[in-house]
């Protein structure tokens, strides 16, 4: 019998990562490390972008949960019901109780399409399509592959969403590939984001707009997705406004998973986990820990947050259980490839302090930051590798560190602070 | 940031005219921004969700997003752009002296 017992709830990125370093950090006789999920299949996410054009296969993309997760951590299939915070407990749909002394919450984000009046309605996964969802992606590749022209309009519906860049790779690689095609000429590319620009950041989004412009993709800022119609092809705002598509790509509405509005004092009103920003405790109680989609936490929900996390969040269960003050080694560091077409890609890197600003990394000789380059394209495509071997296992990557570094950046004078 | 004069009282505002002392602000200033953005009248909706937002800022360091003023306000979505026209947060933010809600990344 182990002395403490860790439940982790999910076993996407963030939830597997957390427990092979736990496994690691903890012998079988100081903890048992329980992995709950509702299912068996763990989705590379960044590869659903690729799905729709042919550029990758779904079976490439998906491995089993267990097989990644270490010897000696047991792995439970299973809906989750709620969590009894009063009884550090969870209880499962099947009437299954784990008890638990550290709860690890990593149950990522739920799409919500049916908060928008219209999405699922007529012209669902026939003219309306999102590539958010293995299923989704894989119906998309039919419509592109037969598009031959008129108004296709990629659509974010409001944030936060997985990876804030992703629909903007999508309609820069809808560019490409309807070039290829022949049928650019015939297609009006259209981007609407609920933001004031393309991006939330001004170094970034000022970059990422001249993008657009350049490939003659028209940007509409501050529409709030209200209503779809999947007959008639149109999308209005919540303030009025019409976009009119052929084809319609949305990303739609993401809220936290279902359980956390089922258990009280979890959660926010949008079923995000409420977590300090540095040390990744909750605010709920102080034996529950959160990282990844799951958190409320004003950075991006992407792979790349949830494995910085990982590392400053495995320590401080460690601190908690040996009655240390936690470490606040967590700095808001993102980073994500931007895939541009043309085998190009760009590089952006940031924090919560630190906007994405140009230059290289992760040293001042490195990989070029906000500036497209076929070796950032090339960085993104070895990155799957790395995802299954090294960063799952929670293995070091060499020269990557939860931290940001600022050696490299090009810094507007004054030194900016981003928000 | 500059200081500037609304409803007669000097105040500090950025560059978009939010506050960034959210205790300089009065209900007279809440009016005169209100009347500069195309809100003529404030009535008791626009208040309700004026002081929510300025509320949940005060306590919470953070403005709430659209969708969860919908959720917790007790005001649709909908509403919100029939009461603050193109921004509903945005504009509550501005007119209930609270710094520009910071989109998230």
């Amino acid at each position: 019998m182990a002395e403490k017992r860790i439940v982790i709830l999910g076993g996407g990125t963030g939830g597997t990562i957390v427990a092979n370093r736990l496994r690691r950090r903890f012998d079988l006789t100081e903890a048992q490390i329980d992995v709950v999920d509702q299912d068996d299949w763990h989705v590379y996410q960044p590869g659903l972008l690729f799905v729709p054009f042919g550029m990758a296969e779904m079976h490439e993309l998906v491995r089993p949960r267990y097989q990644q997760l270490a010897r000696d951590v047991a792995f439970h299939e299973g809906e989750i019901e709620a969590v009894e915070l009063d009884h550090d407990l969870v209880t499962l749909a099947d009437g299954r109780v784990l008890p638990y002394d550290v709860l690890v919450v990593a149950t990522g984000a739920r799409l919500q399409p049916e908060e928008t009046e219209g999405l699922l309605g007529p012209g669902w996964n026939e003219r309306v399509f999102t590539f958010y969802t293995p299923e989704g992606a894989g119906m998309l590749r039919d419509p592109l592959e037969h598009f031959e022209g008129g108004r296709l309009v990629v659509n974010l519906v409001d944030m936060p969403i997985k990876c804030p860049v992703a629909p903007l790779e999508f309609v820069f690689l809808a560019d490409w590939y309807l070039r290829e095609r022949g049928v650019r000429s015939r297609t009006e590319l259209v981007y609407s984001t609920p933001l004031d620009g393309a991006f939330t950041k001004p170094v970034a989004s000022a970059q990422l707009a001249s993008l657009l412009a350049e490939k003659e993709i028209e940007l509409v800022t501050e529409f709030n997705a209200g209503e779809v119609d999947g007959v008639g092809g149109k999308l209005s705002s919540y303030d009025g406004r019409t976009v009119d598509f052929d084809l319609l790509v949305t990303v739609p509405l993401h809220g936290g998973a279902a359980y956390v509005e089922r258990s009280p004092g979890l959660g926010d009103a949008l079923g995000f986990v409420r977590t300090d920003r540095h040390t990744l405790q909750t605010t709920a109680k102080e034996n529950v820990f959160a990282l990844g989609d799951a958190t409320d936490l004003p950075t991006s929900k992407a792979g790349s947050v949830t494995h910085f996390e990982a590392e400053v969040l495995a320590a401080n269960v460690a601190r908690y259980f040996a009655g240390e003050e936690l470490e606040t080694g967590y700095d808001g560091h993102a980073n994500c490839f931007v895939e541009t077409g043309f085998h190009k890609a760009l590089l952006i890197d940031f924090n919560y302090e630190t906007e994405p600003l140009a230059g290289h990394y992760p040293f001042p000789v490195g990989l070029p930051l906000l500036r497209e380059s076929t070796l950032n394209h090339f960085g993104k495509l070895a990155f799957q590798w790395i995802y299954w071997h090294a960063l799952l296992p929670g293995r070091p990557l060499p020269g990557i560190h939860p931290e940001m570094p600022a050696a490299g950046k090009r810094f507007p004078v004054p030194a900016a602070k981003g928000g | 940031m500059t200081a500037t004069l609304i409803a007669d009282t000097a105040v500090d505002v950025d560059a978009e005219g939010f506050l960034t002392e959210p205790i300089q602000w009065s209900e007279a200033i809440a009016e005169e921004i209100a009347r500069d953005n195309g809100i003529p009248e404030m009535t008791d909706r626009h208040w309700l969700v004026v002081r929510f937002m300025r509320e949940r800022y005060l306590t919470t360091g953070a403005a709430p997003s659209i969708r969860a003023l919908g959720k917790e306000s007790g005001v649709p979505v909908k509403e919100l752009y029939e009461l603050f026209p193109k921004g509903p947060a945005k504009l509550a933010a501005k007119i209930g002296g609270i710094p520009k809600p910071k989109g998230c990344i």
